[in-house]
């Protein structure tokens, strides 16, 4: 069997002492953690190292001796040799280091004296091949922060065994409490590691993290107050309509996640609200970009100006069309009553809705103003409100296209039922299925005649349907390309690629090896370096959950609902309850 | 050290090389052939000419600008993206295998697959374009299944050397799993 050894950088240039680390358990491997130099009492190493055992969770032990010999200090080989016996160990390793040879020298003595050599034997015969030794050089910090994908957390019990390198990982990383003893306390133990030479710390970061708590503390207050009063407003059957509702109530949804005095326990939690808050940062930055742009050279005032000729001209193209179809549209004949009758209905509608907007006119001003500050709530906000206010617009369009469609399903229906009569079946409600039946005279002669008016009427009532369903498609279109692009801004991991960009080796996808310069009689030397994670698996595995727009049907079932004259809301949108 | 004379399925002619670090770690590395500039001339030229006839007949400079632009990325996007340089496997025993790709702007692409994860190494068949070739293979299993594997690395993607090469890479690898099997 092979003995891995993973050696820390910063331990490469360290004074004699003794290794401090941890056995990996099922692989035979070790971890050196840290060097503790000499002078040292045994007992006062036992204490701290069980002290921090309780601490970490690791099982931490004395894994040998390492020496880095300088001028006058000749005689530590047989000191050395004598340590193995105050701290019993399955096997002792041994470490050492010549001035001017990059190789380690390693010797494992385990525990009934048998001295086992690293030396290669130059034939290669079995019979004297010991046991090999494989060094792996590592960056202590790095390892320390960085966070292997697929992420398993270390408290859940999980059936897959962890591979080698993630103990690995995980070890270095619960170590931290090791790491905190640096050279310049005065305490009986002088250790290096990573930290050795000063702690490193931030004072603005401590000051945020003392000033976070209360900050917290008062911000979840705050969104309770505001979640009470949003729960009044869901009493209203229109909050759930309008989209601008929906993005408020699932930002403050957000919000809980992030302001929750409670500290991230795992790492996606973490992840996950860095995530939104820096998200949450970005579109208000752009929010506040786009009101710089709308308000310079009053371009509000200007947009407020055309939005109700704008109006006007959707109402007279609207009106020239329903001209065009109670003539006689692309050639096609239509049954000049029932023409006339739905043209004038939809007529009187729109006349309706034009002297409305005429009405609010000298309002609207005044109303885009203020709903144009909104968008310092986030850019979310703004393409929201837009979304909402095209759907005010296009109101009547909504109007007509439900009427249409329920007149036309009613058409269906009728025909159906009476199609059915006409060739003797009916349909069994208990059954779910057609069943023959026998009509009386009367019942058949009325039902065949409902049945050709209906059928003859039904050209017209199918161009209506038809021309009113493709415009209300159109703006469903355009309000769901506003959703997407909202729903893209919400759940996009900016905090995670931006890690990846400048600190990659937080996130790791695994490791690389390199093999570092040979010299005979020293093992097998190499170097352990990060390897990150791909931006494409970043943004995957980070991406923020949303209420995403996603279309409700199959394209085969919208066609099949458009064909039967079912209302159709193609953009549904996923809720926390089940409606 | 070793190298002979090898090519790849095409015929260009590649290099085998291979080092051993210790008795249970060793590295291959094929180097496929350069980027040939009589190619790249030959291309600069064609899309030049192209956009000068465009030129001629449109009387519009953002066509020759947008000619130099378009031939520059793509040459960018093609040493960094497509032209492997040389591949390496570095096999360690007990601790697991180690692939990379090495493209010709430098940059450079590794896995590194576990020993508990690796099953065997084989050379496998395949038909490919309108031939058959050999390519040597990585199998991978789940360490909680040991007898299916789960997926299949190929190695050489890039240079796709002959077999010979690869029955040199092969034996030398199967060498060091023995031990540790």
């Amino acid at each position: 069997m092979v003995l891995k050894i993973f050696f820390p950088q910063c331990c490469n240039t360290a004074d004699s002492g003794l290794l401090v680390g941890h056995w990996i358990p099922g692989h035979n491997s070790a971890v050196v953690l840290a060097v503790i130099h000499y002078p040292f009492i045994p007992g006062q190493v036992k204490k701290y190292l069980s002290e921090l055992q309780s601490q970490t969770q690791v099982d931490l032990t004395v894994l040998g001796s390492w020496s880095m010999p300088k001028e006058g200090q000749e005689g530590m080989d047989s000191f050395l040799k004598d340590l193995s016996t105050i701290f019993p160990q399955k096997c002792w390793l041994q470490l050492s280091r010549e001035i001017g040879k990059r190789g380690f020298i390693c010797q494992v003595v385990q525990n009934n004296g048998k001295l086992l050599q690293d030396q290669e034997q130059k034939n290669g015969d079995e019979s004297s091949e010991g046991d090999k030794i494989i060094l792996i050089h590592y960056d202590q910090r790095k390892v320390m922060l960085s966070q292997l994908h697929p992420v398993q957390d270390v408290g859940q019990k999980s059936d897959i065994e962890p591979s080698e390198l993630r103990l690995v990982f995980q070890t270095v990383a619960q170590s931290q409490p090791l790491f905190f003893l640096d050279k310049y306390d005065d305490g009986p133990l002088k250790l290096t590691h990573w930290q050795s030479e000063g702690r490193e710390a931030s004072i603005i970061a401590e000051l945020l993290k003392q000033a976070s708590v209360p900050v917290c503390i008062f911000l979840t207050w705050l969104l309770s107050l505001w979640h009470w009063f949003c729960m009044v407003l869901k009493m209203l059957f229109i909050s759930s309509k309008l989209s601008t509702c929906v993005q408020s109530g699932y930002r403050t949804v957000h919000f809980k996640t992030v302001f929750s005095p409670k500290k991230a326990a795992t790492h996606m939690e973490f992840m996950r609200k860095a995530n939104i808050f820096v998200s949450f940062l970005l579109d208000i930055a752009l929010g506040l970009l786009l009101i710089s742009w709308l308000y310079r050279e009053n371009r509000i005032s200007k947009l407020a100006d055309t939005l109700v000729p704008v109006a006007d001209r959707v109402a007279k193209e609207l009106q020239e069309l329903l001209e065009w179809l109670m003539g006689a549209p692309a050639g096609l004949k239509m049954n000049r009553a029932l023409d006339q009758v739905l043209g004038r209905f939809f007529l009187y509608h729109i006349h309706l809705w034009s002297s409305y907007i005429h009405l609010m006119s000298p309002f609207i001003e005044r109303i885009l103003w203020y709903v144009g500050l909104s968008a310092c709530l986030g850019l979310t906000f703004a393409l929201s409100v837009l979304s909402d206010i095209v759907a005010l617009l296009t109101f009547h369009i909504y109007c007509f296209y439900v009427y249409g469609a329920r007149l036309y399903c009613l058409k269906i229906y009728g025909l159906s039922s009476l199609w059915r009569l006409f060739r003797g079946k009916k349909w069994n409600v208990l059954r779910q299925r057609v069943d023959s039946c026998s009509y009386d005279l009367d019942q058949l002669f009325i039902g065949t005649l409902l049945f050709t008016i209906l059928l003859f009427l039904l050209p017209t009532t199918a161009l209506y349907y038809l021309v009113f369903t493709l415009l209300r498609l159109v703006v469903v279109l355009f309000q769901g390309v506003i959703h997407l692009s909202v729903d893209f801004i919400n759940s996009f991991a900016l905090f995670a690629i931006g890690q990846r960009i400048c600190r990659p080796y937080r996130l790791a996808e695994g490791v690389k090896f390199k093999v570092l310069c040979q010299e005979p009689g020293t093992p097998l030397h190499l170097m352990m370096e990060i390897n990150p994670l791909k931006c494409s698996s970043v943004l995957r595995c980070y991406r923020t959950p949303t209420y995403s727009c996603y279309p409700k049907d199959s394209w085969a079932a919208l066609c099949k609902k458009l064909f039967v004259g079912e209302l159709i809301y193609p953009w549904k949108q996923k809720t926390d309850k089940t409606d | 050290m070793a190298e002979e004379e090898f090519t790849d399925i095409n015929g260009n002619s590649i290099s085998l090389d291979c080092q051993t670090r210790s008795a249970f770690c060793r590295e291959f590395t094929v180097t496929s052939p350069k980027l040939s500039l009589r190619k790249v001339m030959v291309y600069t030229c064609f899309v030049w000419l192209f956009a000068y006839a465009v030129f001629f007949f449109t009387e519009n400079t953002t066509v020759l600008s947008s000619a130099i632009i378009l031939t520059l990325a793509g040459m960018m996007i093609h040493i960094h993206f497509v032209k492997v340089d040389h591949e390496t496997l570095l096999i360690i025993g007990s601790l697991g295998v180690q692939l990379s790709s090495f493209y010709a702007s430098g940059r450079e692409s590794t896995i590194f697959i576990e020993m508990n994860k690796l099953k065997d190494i084989v050379i496998n068949e395949a038909v490919y374009m309108h031939g058959i070739i050999y390519y040597l293979c990585i199998l991978i299993k789940d360490p909680a299944d040991p007898e299916t594997v789960t997926s299949v690395v190929p190695l050489f993607q890039s240079s796709k050397p002959r077999l010979n090469c690869l029955v040199q890479v092969y034996r030398s690898c199967q060498e060091i799993l023995a031990q540790f099997r």
